[in-house]
């Protein structure tokens, strides 16, 4: 199969599809590349490097689109794009299919199997081809970036010959993907960072990128299907925005990412709240493209209102061309190594494979968007709460057990003792005596070894053991003929083996183990 | 002039009890090893001494006492050849092999006993008594060590097949055999006629051959670690039941010592596998249940594979760095690799450090021993409980050759069947590299869920090829 990829039309968009890379990770899958020339020139890919890696370079477009098997986009296909794909191809794209129904339609007239890469569903699995987590990352990222540039201070705190710097404070309402990454941007520029999220599973996710958690006086959590946010009840907005208005007033950045899958972005920050804001704060509303979580935010556009800085930019990640084709590209060829078990080159759809069947928008004419819905992944595990009582009443069992047996070996102990003590001569028992003693000491003794020094250990008891020499040794009799002599002897000479070996492999042991200098 | 080689035994016994005292500590366990040879030396001499003045006495012929010297330098020979040659990684088979000497000379001195008492038996019965029973019970242990020690060295040679062989109805058999064997002891311990208590002796004896090897063979691979420890005190109880057999006291305590030794290594280990020493010894671990066992749907489950460049980038980016060597890593060798990609790490700045689970590999210590042979400093190398609560600051941790230590499915998957296990806890760093020939379960047949979590990548190939291709794309 031929996979296509072209310059992106939609305006600003720099991002592209493959990149080097990528293409001979598709090649080694049994694909072939063809690609506009210059389509990744804005993300600095040159036509050379993609040659390089194996793609063929075609100078025009509509030739890419009509020999194409398989296309390769950034953003859904606009203009002629789809009517001069080939009848019956496939498609890899960010789709948006509920905004998109045109060319949603058109794609199923023309018979061409859609994938979206914004319909990756949210389970575990699917984690390396989740092309909207990778670009919300980037945008988290660049979103910090942005404000740093419109920000008029350090981020970092500084004691300087010249004065003191406070260092910023920065406010990231939502803790997803782009939430996080923003964290983690702001907290290594030197910032200190506080994060909001209704979901309260988050909080530890949050403290390990080093930011304070905010947490209402409130029992509700915000966690809905898929690790999505839900809308909360009236009380709790109530006191999230007491909440915003007295940080506002307080931070210098703001960094909101909420969003509700399939509603408007909920508004958190109002013009007052805006109002009451330090002149030169910035507010990066990464929600923009759904309406924004402030309201003064206009999408696209960077607006100064009663001194701070209202940044709307939908196109974040594409701002960091580079590094988003990189990401998006491996995301696409992360799939297509799923869709070609055999590495043959060949689209396999597998309907019954829950990530493809979640991703396919449009199949043999059909619209298959939205998929049936899957049970939720994740359960949450209440199950062992339930369990505990049964163990422990095993247990209680298993110790009137134990201290039944120990009783019966007590009683077994003292009777073979009487007797021994009643039958054996004095001098066995002597010989006992020793014997029971050097069992306690060696008890007493090995428990001492570190672990590290049992085999060692094994080795120098291997040797002592050779000790039973000194029997050999002591039964050689006066003819050293007779089969009892003989015996000895050949008794002396194995344990003398076991003797020098023992001793000398462990001396081998020892001193290789060595601290370090 | 009776009593000097008694005081020498005295003061050999001390010294291998300081000997075993030294080796608590790495500082102090190369003086222990010396402590041992002098006391063995100590022995040794005192004995010959005694010969010596038996042979003055006329009790002992020169030339026996030439047969002496010659068995003692022959044997001296033959061991040092032994241990010059042994790789680190053939450690265990050297021990097991060691075992079953210890157990054979217990068997040739029993029946040297045997033989040179007979006949002159003017002592008590109930001494005579106690004698007889004191020589069947060594030759017992001896017999069966013996050959419990050369299966043992068999299967971790890789001579003999690892895997446990059941026979069916085995321990039935077992029970027989120890039956049969006390019969013959209330035989012998009769006072009989000479041929047929030797008949007794040697129909016991070879009983105890089949007992001994039909016992390690039902027991596994994975569980070799318990049987080498387990042979180690029964060679313990073979050289004390020498000395009772000899009233020689020094015997007595070096074998108690010994005994006492192995038994709580064996201890040690069954506990380490949460499992039950007797169901060690009766064997047949890991071949009924383990198949049917996960009971999650396989179609779900898929792991990553990675390439040795990414994880190269990994440990370049990382801060703190485990590494969890397994038997896998002694099989490939891969201990020098290991050993030159921590000093770049090191180097680095990157903290590296090593997890032993106390069964990893195939003796107790096995695999601080293989890590210290490529010269690696003994502060890195850590004991599972010293290291189990950093796993969670760990950037990341590489599993070399390792499996079932690594499990989760022994912390919460009450239908494994290595539940319960103590394992360590390497799925809660932020990124685990497992290197691995293929997908294939690892010893005790169970499968691994820790293989397809989010955050584990697998390194598939040889431990020495992946580890050498980490360790070029680190000098790049």
């Amino acid at each position: 199969m031929i996979i296509g990829a072209i310059k992106e039309s939609a305006t600003g968009e720099r991002r592209v599809a493959v990149t080097p890379d990528s293409v001979k990770k598709l090649v080694k899958l049994g694909y072939q590349v063809l690609i506009e020339s210059g389509c990744g020139a804005e993300a600095n890919f040159p036509d050379s490097f993609y040659v390089t890696s194996g793609a063929e370079v075609l100078s025009n477009r509509d030739a890419v689109l009509a020999q194409a098997d398989l296309l390769v986009k950034v953003n859904v296909p606009q203009g002629d794009e789809i009517s001069l794909c080939k009848e019956g191809s496939s498609l890899v794209s960010f789709v948006w299919p509920a905004k998109n129904e045109s060319q949603v339609d058109l794609l199923k007239q023309r018979n061409i199997t859609t994938l979206a890469m914004d319909c990756v569903p949210r389970i575990s699995r699917a984690q390396k081809l989740d092309a909207l987590s990778s670009m919300a990352n980037i945008a988290g990222y660049r979103a910090v970036v942005e404000a740093a540039n419109e920000f008029g201070s350090f981020f970092t705190g500084q004691i300087t010959a010249a004065g003191k710097v406070p260092p910023a404070k920065v406010l990231v309402i939502g803790a997803g993907v782009a939430g996080l990454a923003a964290i983690g941007t702001a907290k290594s520029l030197g910032a200190i960072v506080r994060a909001f999220d209704t979901r309260l599973a988050v909080k530890d996710q949050v403290k390990s990128m080093g930011a304070d958690f905010l947490e209402l006086e409130f029992e509700e959590s915000g966690e809905g299907e898929g690790g999505y946010a839900k809308t909360m009840s009236e009380e709790f907005i109530a006191a999230e925005m007491a909440l915003f208005a007295e940080q506002a007033r307080e931070v210098d950045i703001i960094v909101t990412t909420a969003l509700i899958p399939g509603r408007p972005a909920p508004e958190l920050i109002t013009p007052e709240m805006v109002a009451s804001m330090k002149p030169g704060s910035v507010i990066v509303d990464l929600a923009a493209q759904n309406g924004g979580n402030c309201k003064l935010t206009r999408p696209d556009e960077k607006i100064v209102v009663d001194g701070v800085t209202i940044i709307g930019y939908t196109d974040l990640p594409s701002r960091l061309p580079t590094q988003s084709s990189n990401l998006y590209a491996n995301n696409i060829v992360n799939l297509l190594t799923d869709m070609t078990p055999e590495k043959d080159g060949q689209l396999q759809v597998n309907l019954e494979d829950q990530v493809v069947r979640g991703t396919l928008v449009t199949y043999q004419g059909e619209l298959m968007w939205p998929p049936p819905k899957v049970a939720a992944p994740s359960p949450p595990p209440k199950v062992a709460a339930v369990e505990v009582p049964e163990p422990a009443e095993e247990l209680s069992g298993k110790s009137t057990n134990h201290w039944i047996l120990t009783l019966i070996a007590v009683v077994l102990g003292a009777g073979f003792l009487w007797l021994l003590g009643s039958y054996a001569p004095a001098e066995f028992v002597s010989h006992l005596t020793v014997f029971m003693l050097a069992c306690f000491v060696g008890w007493q003794l090995v428990w001492n070894v570190t672990p590290a020094l049992h085999t060692p250990l094994m080795s120098v008891t291997n040797a002592i053991s050779g000790i039973i020499v000194i029997g050999g040794l002591l039964q050689m009799g006066s003819d050293w003929r007779s089969p009892s002599s003989l015996l000895a002897a050949a008794a002396v000479l194995i344990a003398t083996v076991n003797v020098v070996g023992g001793f000398w492999v462990t001396h081998r042991m020892l001193a290789m183990f060595r601290k370090q200098d | 002039m009776g009593t000097v080689p008694q005081v020498a035994w005295l003061i050999a016994a001390v010294c291998f009890i300081l000997s075993l005292g030294g080796l608590s500590r790495h500082e102090s366990a190369r003086r222990g090893n010396f402590l041992g040879i002098v006391g063995m030396m100590l022995a040794i001499g005192a004995a010959f001494w005694q010969a010596i003045e038996s042979e003055l006495l006329g009790g002992l012929s020169q030339s026996g006492l030439s047969v002496l010297a010659f068995a003692l330098v022959a044997g001296g020979i033959v061991g040092g050849l032994l241990a010059v040659r042994v790789a680190m990684t053939g450690m265990p088979q050297l021990v097991a092999i060691l075992h079953s000497f210890v157990g054979l000379a217990a068997v040739l001195v029993g029946f040297s006993v045997f033989l040179h008492g007979h006949g002159s038996s003017e002592a008590a019965h109930g001494v005579q008594l106690i004698h007889d029973i004191e020589i069947f019970l060594g030759v017992f242990i001896g017999g069966l060590t013996f050959t419990g020690s050369v299966i043992a060295w068999g299967k971790l040679d890789g001579k003999i097949n690892s895997r446990p062989l059941l026979i069916p109805g085995r321990h039935a058999i077992n029970v027989v055999m120890l039956l049969v064997c006390v019969l013959l002891g209330a035989w012998f311990i009769q006072p009989a006629a000479f041929a047929s208590e030797l008949t007794a002796l040697l129909i016991m004896l070879l009983i105890s051959f089949v007992f001994g090897a039909h016992l390690v063979m039902a027991i596994g691979g994975a569980d070799m670690p318990v049987v080498v420890s387990m042979l180690n005190s029964y060679s313990g109880w073979a050289a004390a039941a020498t000395g009772f057999m000899l009233s020689n006291d020094l015997l007595i305590i070096t074998g108690a010592l010994v005994g006492s030794s192995g038994a709580i290594l064996s201890y040690i280990m069954c506990h380490a596998m949460n499992r039950s020493f007797l169901s060690v010894i009766l064997g047949g671990f890991g071949t009924g249940t383990a198949v049917a066992a996960p009971g999650v749907d396989r179609g779900e489950l898929v792991h990553t594979a990675t390439t040795a460049d990414e994880v190269a980038e990994a440990l370049k980016n990382a801060k703190e760095v485990i590494v969890v060597p397994g038997y896998g890593m002694a099989v490939a060798q891969a201990q020098h690799p290991i050993r030159e990609i921590t000093e770049l790490l090191q180097a680095n700045g990157t903290r590296t450090r090593f997890a032993i689970h106390p069964v990893a590999g195939r003796l107790p210590g096995h695999m601080n021993v293989l890590l210290a042979e490529a010269r690696l400093p003994y502060d890195l190398v850590l004991e599972m409980d010293e290291i189990n609560e950093d796993f969670p600051n760990t950037d990341v941790v590489l599993v070399v050759g390792a499996n079932d230590i690594v499990n989760p499915g022994a912390l919460d998957d009450p239908s494994s069947p290595i539940y319960g296990m103590p394992v360590l806890e390497a799925w809660k760093a932020k990124e685990v590299v497992v290197f691995k020939r293929s997908m294939g379960s690892g010893y005790s047949g169970v499968d691994n869920p820790l293989f397809y979590n989010e955050n584990t990548d697998m390194l598939f190939g040889d431990a020495k090829k992946s580890s050498d291709d980490i360790l070029q794309a680190l000098r790049r």
